[in-house]
């Protein structure tokens, strides 16, 4: 009896990867089963996501790329003219107009961002801690066409009384995305720069440094990874964007022209014209989505392996 | 003091780049307070009873029945995404081995998905729910569209709300004889529920804020459809449509109202639910 006990007791105690349900004698056997089975359950609820993916990923692929080679790669990738009407379908201008958009918002964004990241966690004081630190979350929860909204109603118009012409440009998209980014970055930065050991700050005081030269000069260098990190996620959030960019940026189908002229994201051009489009106008746009989803792709992945590489330092 | 002066008059580059610092920390606070003051003072005195009516007509642009789809389709998407993230959760944490490779692939597309943006999963919603499915434009699509989007939000809260559950309570659950199954759903799921739910709500906050995936799947009617089939925007999407329309400013200001209001409520709701898991594991 006590043999069979401590039997018992010891397959309890394989906690994680306990056999089945119970493991013990006295649990009947259909419950066993109901143990087993929910295993089976638990496995396919946690397939779905590869499922999505899967699906995602096959549906996108198999729409936009015969679509791709119909219209010829080269001319649809490199071509500068968008006209549906005449089916010329080039989305080089998109492209570009999400790169430089993307890049505007980057600049803007990313150094306060990171300033603002290390206040949070060297400057502040811990009265304002909590505050601040709920502000910013609100700033993540706030819905993107809230905040097209708000550049439409105030950034938009005030754009343009200072440049004299329309208030839709590239640089007024650059602002609001450079604003709807920060949470994000902060949010990856902050604890990527908390989780550098406090010897490297105290050694750098101890040789004389100020605090700010120990902040910046090694803490700084010493979160490489997890910084970079921030700023790459922030570049797909900006690139990914599409209701704010959209109320923004003006729209016009041209080659970006500059800062202050209006463009068009592939976002954006996604969501104008899918509502009427049809034929292969309408597959057009989802290979323009195709191309979207490569560059997330292709950020997705050098995120995560910025992320390891910071969990190895 | 003088001596924080002495300190700044010898570093006058360290003086600098702290005021740079916090100059940055206040410019994130102003905008925040800004963005959030200019619409509610903007919106509050446009906010009418008539706004709440229950008929949507081109005079009376109502964004009552894009209130009550956003409801349904909040709904439905929870009911579908919730079983399935916890479930997801619950095997990753309570099941796989550490470093097998169905757990890493799931890791890694969970991740991949987070990071796609919703015009994608718009798109995608549109390809199967809309068209191969042959759902049509209807609250259906956006439901299940958005199931997609916010599973590994659930996913990633749950494991992270479930991983803080001490071993302790599992040991003493199996010391008294209840099974893996049983420790599961009577101990583990109920001392990780605050944070479960903190990501259910916060899952909450991005459905309702959500456009672009639903643009395209639920679509841009104006009424509350008459089964699940049917098409109807939610309260995201109806302040696009005006704004885009521009002929009821007003309207779109009140609606930006009622989307901050509820995200404010969300997001209160959320940190306090965290806080709760919090004080439960001291």
């Amino acid at each position: 009896m006590t043999q069979k006990f401590s039997e018992k007791n010891k397959e309890s105690l394989a906690l994680k990867n306990h056999p089945s349900d119970g493991g013990s004698a006295c649990v009947p056997n259909f419950l066993r089963k109901l143990g087993q089975d929910m295993r089976f359950v638990f496995l396919i609820a946690a397939c779905f996501s590869i499922l999505a993916v899967a699906l995602i990923c096959v549906f996108l692929f198999a729409n936009g790329i015969p679509t791709m080679v119909k219209i010829g790669i080269p001319d649809f990738l490199l071509g500068t003219t968008w006209k549906p009407s005449n089916n010329i379908y080039g989305i080089l201008p998109f492209i570009l107009g999400s790169v430089y958009v993307t890049a505007g918002s980057i600049v803007i964004g990313v150094p306060i961002a990171m300033l603002t990241a290390i206040f949070l966690a060297f400057y502040c004081p811990k009265q304002i801690y909590s505050p601040l630190k709920s502000m910013i979350n609100l700033l993540a929860g706030i819905p993107s066409v809230v905040y097209g909204f708000f550049g439409m109603v105030w950034i938009v118009p005030t754009m343009k009384s200072i440049i004299g012409s329309s208030g839709s440009t590239m640089l007024t998209a650059c602002i609001l995305l450079g604003i709807m980014i920060l949470p994000t970055v902060i949010g990856v930065m902050e604890p990527a720069l908390r989780s550098v050991p406090d010897s490297y700050y105290e050694g750098s005081l101890a040789l004389g440094a100020t605090h700010e030269r120990s902040v910046f000069c090694i803490i700084l260098p010493a979160a490489k990874s997890g910084v970079i990190a921030g700023i790459v996620l922030g570049i797909g959030r900006s690139i990914g964007e599409t209701m704010a960019v959209i109320m923004v940026a003006g729209n016009q189908t041209w080659m970006p022209q500059g800062l202050l002229k209006g463009v068009r994201t592939m976002t954006a051009n996604i969501v104008i014209e899918m509502g009427y489009a049809s034929g292969l106008h309408r597959q057009a746009l989802i290979a323009t989505g195709v191309v979207l989803f490569v560059f997330i792709l292709i950020i997705n992945l050098s995120v995560s392996l910025l992320k390891r590489r910071s969990e190895h330092e | 003091m003088s001596k924080k002066i002495d300190y700044f008059a010898h570093h006058p580059i360290s003086a600098i780049v702290k005021g740079l610092v916090w100059l940055a920390a206040l410019v994130t606070a102003v905008v925040l307070v800004f963005i959030v003051g200019f619409i509610l003072v903007k919106g509050i005195p446009n906010l009418k009873p008539s706004l709440f009516a229950f008929k949507y007509t081109s005079d009376n642009v109502s964004l009552m029945p894009a209130l009550v789809n956003t409801l349904i389709v909040t709904a439905l998407a929870l009911v579908i995404a919730v079983p399935v993230g916890i479930f997801a959760a619950i095997f990753l944490v309570e099941y796989a081995k550490k470093g097998s490779r169905l757990v890493s692939l799931v890791r890694i597309t969970a991740e991949t998905l987070s990071g796609i943006p919703s015009i994608v999963f718009g798109l995608f919603g549109l390809l199967f729910f809309t068209t191969t499915l042959g759902w049509g434009f209807s609250l259906m699509s956006g439901a299940f569209t958005l199931v997609i989007m916010i599973l590994p939000l659930i996913m990633r809260t749950t494991e992270e709300a479930l991983l803080a559950v001490p071993d302790a309570y599992r040991e003493a659950s199996y010391g008294v004889g209840a099974g893996k199954l049983r420790t599961i759903f009577r101990v583990v799921l109920p001392t990780g529920i605050p944070g479960i739910l903190s990501g259910v709500v916060l899952a909450t906050g991005r459905i309702v804020g959500e456009t672009a995936a639903l643009l395209y799947t639920a679509s841009t009617v104006a009424q509350v459809p008459s089964s699940l089939f049917g098409s109807g925007r939610t309260l995201a999407v109806h302040m696009y449509v005006l704004s885009n329309e521009g002929l009821h400013m007003g309207e779109a200001y009140a609606t930006a109202v009622v989307l901050i209001v509820l995200v404010l409520l969300l997001n209160w709701l959320s940190s306090l639910l965290a806080g709760l898991l919090m004080k439960g594991q001291k």
